[in-house]
């Protein structure tokens, strides 16, 4: 398999005012693996991955130290970085399905137009393409150009998923993408996500333990806002290393 | 048993509150309708007045009235809706934002009256648009200002964090992201806000009293920087200065009845729209 280094976090630090809620961690993510974050809620899990793509700085009163380099460079603490680059090599899936109050169309052509993309018939194209790489084609196609609220929640999170890949992202984050979805939509989004590691590489961040043993190559277990173990998902779930992620997978506390 | 008893006197009492509130309304549609009526005609709509304000029409004031509001909104609408973004999206979220916002909410709350003397100082005389339509819109407009910013602002704050970051998980800038994802989501609120605003400059008497109204005209108004007979201010010289109060109390009360229906007219096509909008959106 091949063992590119996507991703690089270094040290990172983070502070929500004066609560610090990530210490230290550092690690690396894979090209075309799928990465899982798991640990119990509070432990800074989804701090991090927003880090990533730098939505971390909507937040006010918050603070980041570190590196995280991505192609070369520090995307992290750098206020200079072009931050709207970095968002769009490295897309993001949210907990609740966010689509926009428009039409399913719109909803994937959205990413196009911001990036400056004006040919229609490239942009009809990569709708029809997205709509197909997230496995929601069939099920939309006579209704393009209805409102995207009118899909169910398990739909309405494979058109976020799919407005994601039109923008032709690198990197994927996942936060806590089927929290709440019924397990058949789970399951197809699950399935979606191991197809897509083939293109692109992923991480997520899941409360779902049998998930992150389904979906994921390596996985990373955070505690407390420290990274406690990371390592090939097989290891971590049938040998961990340290007891404090044998307790949280043998389900004694979270 | 003894609950019972105590729930249903509760909503007996609630019951009695919305029925007196809705008589009161129903009274004063009775009243105006009944009266009005007795002389409204075509000639009434689309005459100018004649002989001392007791005969012919009252087709300028109708006129002079939209122009006032569409002058009025047009000046508000943008001015009020950037300055509810600028509050809603770029200002400092701190102490600063909150006189800001607190300023605003006072300026709703200064009297009319005053608005019509500001308008008069500053459109009037140094600005030197004389009484005029212009002044008068402006007047009006600067009236329904706070009331535009509010009911924006509030429109803004209840669009979704999520939708937001979406957007800004795809590329787009805060801007792009306020243009095509936060606004068009905010429109039906502001909309709202658009309505009573239509109401309150329809039927405000005070700041034009200075800067615009005419007394008595004949004729439409020719431009911007001419007078204009409004239907509110009609009303009050119909009832104040008049030399014939029999004949000029009817037409009063005819003017009242056009000024309701225009309101409320023009407030349905809003709602109409702002339903449309959220059907598509919502």
């Amino acid at each position: 398999m091949d063992k590119f280094i996507r991703i690089k976090a270094e040290k990172i630090n983070f502070y929500y005012g004066k609560t610090q809620a990530l210490k230290n961690v550092s690690f690396d993510i894979y090209a075309n693996q799928v990465t899982a974050i798991i640990g119990p809620s509070g432990c800074g899990k989804s701090t991090f991955i927003r880090i990533i793509n730098r939505m971390h700085e909507l937040i006010p009163n918050t603070r980041c130290e570190g590196k995280i380099i991505f192609d070369g460079e520090d995307i992290c603490c750098d206020p200079a970085m072009d931050v709207v680059a970095v968002r769009r090599r490295i897309g993001m899936v949210f907990q609740k399905p966010n689509p926009f109050p428009k039409s399913i169309f719109e909803n994937i052509a959205y990413g196009l137009k911001v990036n400056g993309i004006k040919d229609k018939h490239y942009i009809e194209e990569k709708v029809v393409d997205s709509l197909k790489k997230a496995a929601l084609w069939d099920e939309v196609k006579e209704r393009l150009h209805e409102s995207a609220l009118k899909l169910s929640g398990g739909q309405q999170q494979r058109l976020c998923i799919a407005r994601a890949l039109a923008v032709e992202p690198e990197v994927i984050l996942f936060d806590e993408p089927c929290a709440s979805l019924d397990p058949i939509s789970t399951a197809k989004i699950e399935e979606l996500i191991l197809e897509l590691k083939k293109e692109y590489t992923i991480i997520i961040v899941t409360h779902n333990m049998q998930q992150a043993a389904r979906v994921s190559d390596r996985t990373a277990f955070f505690l407390l806002g420290e990274m406690i173990e990371m390592g090939d998902t097989q290891q971590i779930f049938t040998a961990p290393n340290d007891k404090r992620t044998e307790a949280y997978i043998t389900g004694r506390f979270g | 048993m003894k609950k019972n008893i105590a729930q249903n006197l509760g909503f007996l009492s609630l019951f009695a509150c919305m029925a007196t509130t809705l008589l009161f309304l129903g009274l004063i549609i009775y009243f105006i309708a009944v009266r009005g009526f007795k002389v409204i005609s075509w000639e009434f709509l689309t005459q100018v007045p004649r002989l001392n304000m007791t005969a012919g029409g009252v087709a300028p004031a109708i006129v002079g009235t939209m122009y006032l509001t569409l002058i009025a909104i047009c000046f508000a609408l943008p001015l009020g809706l950037a300055c509810a973004i600028y509050l809603c999206e770029y200002s400092p979220k701190g102490f600063l934002g909150n006189i800001i916002r607190m300023s605003i909410n006072n300026l709703a709350g200064v009297p009319s009256v005053v608005f019509g003397l500001f308008g008069f100082a500053v459109f009037v005389k140094f600005f030197k648009f004389g009484i005029s339509m212009l002044s008068g819109g402006l007047s009006l407009g600067i009236l329904v200002l706070p009331m535009i910013i509010s009911a924006s602002q509030e429109a803004l704050m209840t669009v979704p964090v999520s939708i937001r970051e979406a957007s800004l998980a795809l590329g787009a800038t805060k801007w792009q992201t306020i243009k095509k994802i936060v606004l068009p989501a905010a429109l039906p609120g502001v909309l709202t806000g658009v309505i009573l605003s239509i109401g309150r400059v329809a039927g405000e008497t005070a700041p034009i009293l200075f800067t615009a109204a005419a007394f008595y005209m004949r004729g439409f108004p020719k431009s911007i920087f001419s007078e204009v007979l409004a239907l509110p201010y009609h009303i009050y010289a119909l009832m104040t200065e008049g030399t014939h109060p029999d004949k000029q109390t009817a037409i009063a009360y005819g003017c009242s009845l056009i000024l309701l229906v225009l309101v409320l007219s023009v407030s349905s096509i809003a709602i109409f729209i702002r339903q449309r909008q959220r059907s598509i959106h919502g």
